[in-house]
């Protein structure tokens, strides 16, 4: 997954969601050392500036914090992680129901068009295999 | 933190023509400034009273408190809109010049950027592609160790692949205190390394802000916010 920046919207905060969902996937570790700032932001094509605005955010909240001479490492916690996890995902889902809405469909109607959708995919998967 | 350019009241007639008419402004370093306008709003002429080709009509400048001159010269990098250089000289030759003029110049990291971007340093300037020239010409204004960079235009006339790699230059070959004024009409493709932009019009600054404030409190990117304007 690479860093795709909407133009309509702050960087900083579409840079913390990237790390954060680096974080989820696993992609960073918990514990792990984080690339430099200055590493991180040619990786993402910004502002060092920038980039050190969301790490700092992500510090606020907890999820990284940083070890005065060696750099900044991401939390061990994985309660948090794991609770980070589930309002991403929860997010998404919000999202998914907002848009559905527009399209005219009731809740129940767009559940039942995700399970569907849901068992096609399935089917897919183990074809595949 | 410091601020490395200040202009107060500053205004340049040419020959009754007003391009600069009073403008206040602060500039802190470490910072990476779009300076943004239509054609014909001054944008040049600002860049060249603060590298001192020209000089105010009235007003004061400051390059690091100090008013310009041979001292703020040796710390200030500039990129014309246009080539100076010696159509007759080789890249290396073009090197060992700057090296020669400019104590602040890293002749390695020019070779080093040189190598990444494909240019033979025993080319001649004529030989060479408008693109590549504009290459050549960005990578001896960015070896310089400047506290502050103007550069007019950097990235016109090169290719989107080459451009990105200009940009990543950019922004690795500052230094972390060092300045950057960048003039440019492609908003879109430099706005993310942005962190300030200026809006200047008829030679007045309209506005000037942090690309994540105009992009949170508009809701769209520099580039449409421009679009819009300065709509013709």
């Amino acid at each position: 997954m690479s860093w795709n920046l909407k133009p309509d919207r702050p960087i900083y905060s579409q840079l913390l969601e990237y790390i954060q969902i680096f974080i989820i996937s696993g992609k960073y570790k918990p514990g792990e050392k984080l690339p430099s700032v200055r590493d991180l932001a040619e990786e993402a094509s910004v502002n060092p500036n920038t980039m050190q605005k969301a790490l700092a955010e992500l510090e606020r909240v907890g999820l990284v914090y940083t070890q005065r001479t060696n750099g900044r490492f991401i939390t061990e916690d994985e309660n948090m992680i794991r609770m980070l996890k589930e309002n991403v995902a929860q997010a998404q889902i919000r999202e998914f129901f907002d848009n559905m809405e527009l399209l005219g469909f009731s809740i129940q109607e767009s559940v039942q068009l995700i399970i569907e959708t849901g068992k096609e995919r399935q089917n897919e998967c183990d074809f595949k295999m | 933190m410091s601020v490395i350019l200040k202009c107060n009241n500053l205004v340049k007639h040419y020959s009754g023509k007003e391009a600069i008419c009073g403008i206040n402004l602060t500039v802190e370093s470490g910072r990476i400034v779009g300076l943004l306008g239509p054609n014909g709003s001054g944008k040049t002429t600002l860049i060249k009273l603060v590298n001192g080709l020209l000089s105010p009509t009235s007003g004061e400048i400051l390059v690091n408190n100090i008013p310009i001159g041979p001292s703020t010269k040796a710390i200030v990098s500039y990129l014309p809109e246009r080539t100076y250089l010696n159509r007759w000289m080789k890249v290396c030759d073009i090197i060992d010049f700057f090296s020669d003029f400019y104590s602040n110049f890293d002749k390695n990291k020019a070779y080093e950027m040189l190598k990444r971007l494909n240019i033979n340093p025993q080319d001649k300037l004529k030989t060479m592609s408008k693109g590549t020239k504009e290459k050549v010409q960005l990578i001896l204004v960015m070896s310089r160790n400047a506290d502050l960079y103007l550069l007019d235009e950097p990235i016109g006339g090169v290719d989107p692949a080459a451009r990105d790699y200009i940009l990543k230059t950019i922004l690795n070959n500052y230094n972390p205190n060092g300045t950057i004024i960048i003039c440019t009409h492609l908003i879109s493709d430099i706005e993310q390394i942005l962190d300030d932009v200026i809006f200047i019009q008829q030679g007045r600054i309209v506005k000037t802000a942090s690309v994540d404030e105009i992009r949170s409190q508009e809701g769209k990117s520099i580039d449409a916010l421009f679009r819009e304007v300065f709509r013709c």
